[in-house]
């Protein structure tokens, strides 16, 4: 029994009411998990209400003559160590079963749910002398203190559970008040309340609907708790013992295990299923909420579907020595895809070709989702999950990367081909020392022991423009700078000397002072170690800054490709012209928007 | 990190301290026919009233409390009402007994979540499906049931385990492990359950995380990149999640020890429950409540340990 961790973990957001259109009970029925269980919990119920009527005997009537009597015409399930019909106590127990867990999971939800209501809508002080009060409960071991509360109270099974109830509303509490947080800047929740709608009003129509379906989904694994818990209870001999319980009826069992082992069946079954079928309902209500609420199909782009696409266009010298030696990375009609749940595939790069020349820098340029970043990671085979390439060639010296094996391409990786991300501080593992993340590569990857692996990461640090190396290396990711941290990567990118470096935005991120001098160190080490680089962006200032070649691509096509200066004189495709045409730079500056001369506010009055 | 540790231990005494008054107060206000439960219903007024005295419960609860605190804050946390023995005695000899079940378990379930759920989330498809199954079913199936069930299995049916009693390590080491083999399973299975789901959830989650790829391009081995990184990062909140089973343990345990006849804190609890030897039970929330505080605090700093940010906050 995990008291303190709630079954089910319940998404606390807006987005699961918004999603329920349909009524969710209804939905629930349609699921097979959630139909059996609802069934199941229903049987429990009718049993427990009609206890009186179906129960063949009176539940507590001892017949000494007739002791563990198996199952016959009189007691359909046998009768106990003292001749008491076990089918009626069984179905009486469930009246106190469910009656236990009503009153927990009443209790904790009035608590939780409406200090979560005020300590979310009104915020601050409630909320922070709630939050404790809930710190607090939950950090106790829930059985204990009921042992505790049960010492002086008495066997009362209903303040026990109520005890419970208590106990357990930090979960509820927890659950609405993030619920109420996230609601409550909503943009609708702010027209409520300009209209003049009171709180109350508010809280009802609004509030409660969002956190209704998480509240929900909660009580069910509350009352799995409760009722395992109270059957705990009643088997250690701690409850009510003048009723019919599953708990202490398994109890009775218990001690004549050796002579009527079949005696733990029945309150075992009911004690367990009840459990279960609680959790597996809660667990049913969330899938059912988050079907809907799940991330819309991605975007079908098939290629059946797709155009006939011109040629690209390439100026003539690009054509001529494609072919020549110095190729570096020849990616051949390359293309990408994902594979989708319902198992069709989303192709998002239908045909991309491009080569790439040692010593030389090639953009690949294009706006976002054209697919030059899934181009990229196609290089590297380190595509998303779900990600894959479909189909072409991918050429890096004599090899077909597309084709290797995940180990040799680990070979690959690091010593021929290395990347610079995109986001600086997303790609440094934030439970590892700067230094720790540089030197790692050059010991496995490289075979340095670990001292020359120190003594080589520092002189990189040095060597990108890190003013303190010795102090970076014994650095977190989250005491750097994003500047600093893009240094770091460009580092860890050229220390193991690759021949080509695929460099994905590296400067997007930054600041435009900091851009420069990325860009700067960038064209150095390329300079220094004639490696050719791969650099994805969607500047053509960077393109113009850096590259001697470019690549225009557009929704998974190149368009045009030759030498930067060509294609910057003379854009061949009307795609590029209008990328071209869409930057501002070049145009007339506009001027100030207001004349300058004196102030607008007192021009024109009477002086 | 020092002043990291110290914030965290003063707030672990700040909750000994809030437990001890509110509890004790609770349990001495509810307690006022006390002295006629330990004496039974043929007791005369007098000696009703007598009994009283004796205990001090004729006094103000304040007053009764002021002289607890004293002694608690040296050590003594009284006398049980039906033994006479020292509190602290009482529990001292049993807590060992207890700490071995549920620490045990903890480390069980830690070592078999980690590799369950790490299987589920590199692996996917059916072995994902069973694991995830198999983590509903172990939450929800009650502890003491299960126990139940094992000591049915493995016990009366088969025969390879004593169905109860407890064998001291001192005296037979095997003998210990042997008899302990069966209440440990029986508490680890929901613990396990809770925290493979979570050491799914987190590997799964940190998988996505940009720098796993970029520590791939680095050209270091699948195998370093998912046990070294992700495990490393994945662990914080499992380990949050083994704490919180930590403290449910110790309620397990009380059911358990009470199936398997093991004489721990769980079997003093459920008699001075019984018998509403409230010293006793003051003691053993006590007692049980530091032991949350100082396992709380253990896991502070494995989580320092384990991801340096969380220092500072």
């Amino acid at each position: 029994m995990t008291l303190s961790s709630p079954p089910a973990e319940v998404p606390a957001n807006g987005s699961l009411a918004a999603s329920a259109r349909r009524p969710l009970f209804r939905r629930v029925l349609h699921n097979p998990l959630g139909a059996v269980t609802l069934v199941f919990l229903a049987l429990v119920v009718v049993a427990a209400v009609f206890a009186p009527l179906l129960a063949p005997h009176d539940p507590n009537a001892v017949d000494a003559r007739n002791v563990l009597a198996p199952p016959g015409e009189a007691h359909p399930l046998g009768t106990d160590p003292s001749g008491q019909d076990v089918l009626s106590r069984l179905l009486f127990a469930a009246r106190s079963s469910l009656l236990g867990a009503l009153t927990t999971v009443v209790v904790a939800s009035v608590l939780g749910v409406g200090a979560g209501l005020v300590a979310g809508y009104h915020g601050r002080r409630f909320e922070a002398s709630a939050s404790a009060v809930s710190d607090l409960l939950m950090a106790l071991p829930t059985v204990v203190m009921l042992l505790a509360a049960r010492s002086v109270i008495g066997p009362s099974s209903q303040a026990t559970m109520a005890i419970l109830g208590i106990m357990i509303a930090p979960a509820f509490y927890r659950v609405v008040s993030n619920a109420v947080v996230a609601v409550r800047h909503e943009l609708y929740v702010d027209a409520a309340r300009v209209s003049g709608l009171s709180d109350a009003r508010i809280i009802g129509r609004h509030v409660l609907t969002v956190v209704r379906a998480p509240a929900i989904i909660l009580a069910a694994g509350v009352g799995g708790i409760a009722i395992a818990l109270q059957a705990g209870f009643d088997f250690l001999g701690l409850g009510d013992l003048s009723r019919p319980s599953w708990g202490g009826m398994l109890n009775t069992a218990f001690s004549v295990i050796f002579r009527s082992p079949q005696q733990l069946i029945w309150p075992g079954l009911a004690i367990g299923l009840t459990c279960v079928a609680l959790i597996l309902l809660g667990n049913a209500l969330r899938d059912e909420l988050e079907r809907t609420g799940g991330p819309p199909a991605r975007r079908r782009r098939s290629p059946a579907r797709s155009r006939p696409v011109d040629e690209p266009v390439h100026s003539d010298d690009d054509r001529r020595e494609s072919t020549a030696d110095d190729s570096l990375l020849d990616v051949d009609r390359l293309s990408v895809g994902y594979d989708q749940p319902d198992g069709s595939v989303t192709v998002v790069v239908p045909e991309v070709s491009l080569t790439a020349r040692r010593g030389e820098v090639h953009g690949l340029i294009g706006e976002s989702g054209s697919g030059k970043t899934q181009t990229a990671f196609s290089v590297l085979r380190l595509l998303p999950p779900g990600g894959r390439i479909l189909g072409g060639a991918i050429r890096l010296g004599g090899q077909d990367l597309a084709r290797l094996s995940e180990r040799e391409m680990t070979e690959i990786r690091g010593r021929r081909i290395a990347y610079i991300p995109q986001e600086p501080m997303s790609n440094l593992d934030p439970t590892f020392t700067i230094g720790h993340q540089l030197a790692e590569p050059l010991r496995i990857t490289l075979g340095l022991g670990r001292a020359a692996a120190k003594e080589h990461a520092l002189t990189l640090l040095a060597r990108v423009g890190i003013p303190d190396p010795e102090r970076t290396y014994s650095c977190y990711p989250h005491q750097i700078s994003g500047g600093m941290a893009q240094r770091v990567l460009i580092a860890g990118a050229v220390s193991t000397d690759p021949d080509l470096l695929i460099a994905d935005e590296p400067t997007t991120a930054l600041d435009v002072t900091v851009q420069a001098e990325v860009l700067d160190l960038l064209r150095d080490l390329q300079s220094e170690s004639r490696m050719g680089i791969l650099l994805v962006t969607h500047n053509f200032g960077v393109v113009a800054d850096l590259c001697d070649r470019v690549s225009v691509m557009r929704e998974g096509r190149i368009v045009e490709s030759g030498s930067t200066r060509e294609v910057f004189a003379a854009p061949q495709h009307d795609y590029t012209r209008m990328l071209f045409g869409s930057i501002l730079a070049g145009t007339e500056p506009r001027g100030p928007l207001a004349e300058t001369g004196p102030d607008p506010a007192t021009k024109g009055l009477p002086a | 990190m020092l002043r990291y540790v110290l914030r965290r231990l003063g707030r672990g005494i700040v909750l000994v301290a809030v437990v001890a008054v509110t509890t004790f107060f609770l349990l001495y206000a509810g307690s006022g026919d006390i002295a006629r439960t330990i004496l039974g219903d043929a007791a005369t007024e007098e000696t009703v009233l007598r009994k009283q005295q004796e205990l001090g419960l004729d006094r103000p609860v304040s007053v009764q409390f002021g002289e607890w605190a004293l002694h608690a804050v040296q050590g003594d946390l009284g006398r049980s009402w039906f033994s006479g023995q020292p509190v602290v005695d009482a529990i001292g000899s049993r807590v060992a007994v207890t700490l071995a079940l549920v620490v045990g378990a903890t480390l069980v379930s830690a070592l078999v979540a980690v590799v369950l759920g790490v299987l589920a989330a590199r692996t996917g498809g059916w072995v994902d499906r069973v694991v995830q199954a198999g983590s509903v079913i172990g939450i929800a199936i009650p502890g003491f049931l299960l126990a139940i069930g094992l000591v049915f299995t493995f016990a009366v049916t088969l025969g390879w385990f004593r169905p109860t009693g407890y064998v001291e390590f001192a005296r037979s080491p095997g003998g210990w492990l042997a008899s302990i083999v069966l209440p440990v399973t029986a508490l680890a299975v929901s613990a396990i359950a809770g925290v493979a789901q979570q050491v799914r959830g987190s590997m799964l989650d940190v998988q996505r995380q940009d720098w796993v790829r970029t520590l791939r391009s680095r050209g270091l081995p699948e195998r370093r990149v998912v046990y070294l990184h992700v495990l490393r990062s994945a662990a914080g909140p499992a380990l949050s999640v083994l704490a919180v089973q930590f403290i449910a343990l110790i309620g397990g345990a009380v059911f358990v020890e009470q199936i398997f006849a093991i004489p721990g804190l769980g079997q003093v609890a459920v008699q001075a429950t019984g018998r509403g030897d409230i010293p006793l039970v003051l003691g053993l929330v006590i007692v049980v409540t530091v032991i949350v505080v100082v396992v709380n605090l253990v896991v502070d700093l494995l989580q320092g340990w384990l991801n340096p940010k969380v220092r500072r906050s």
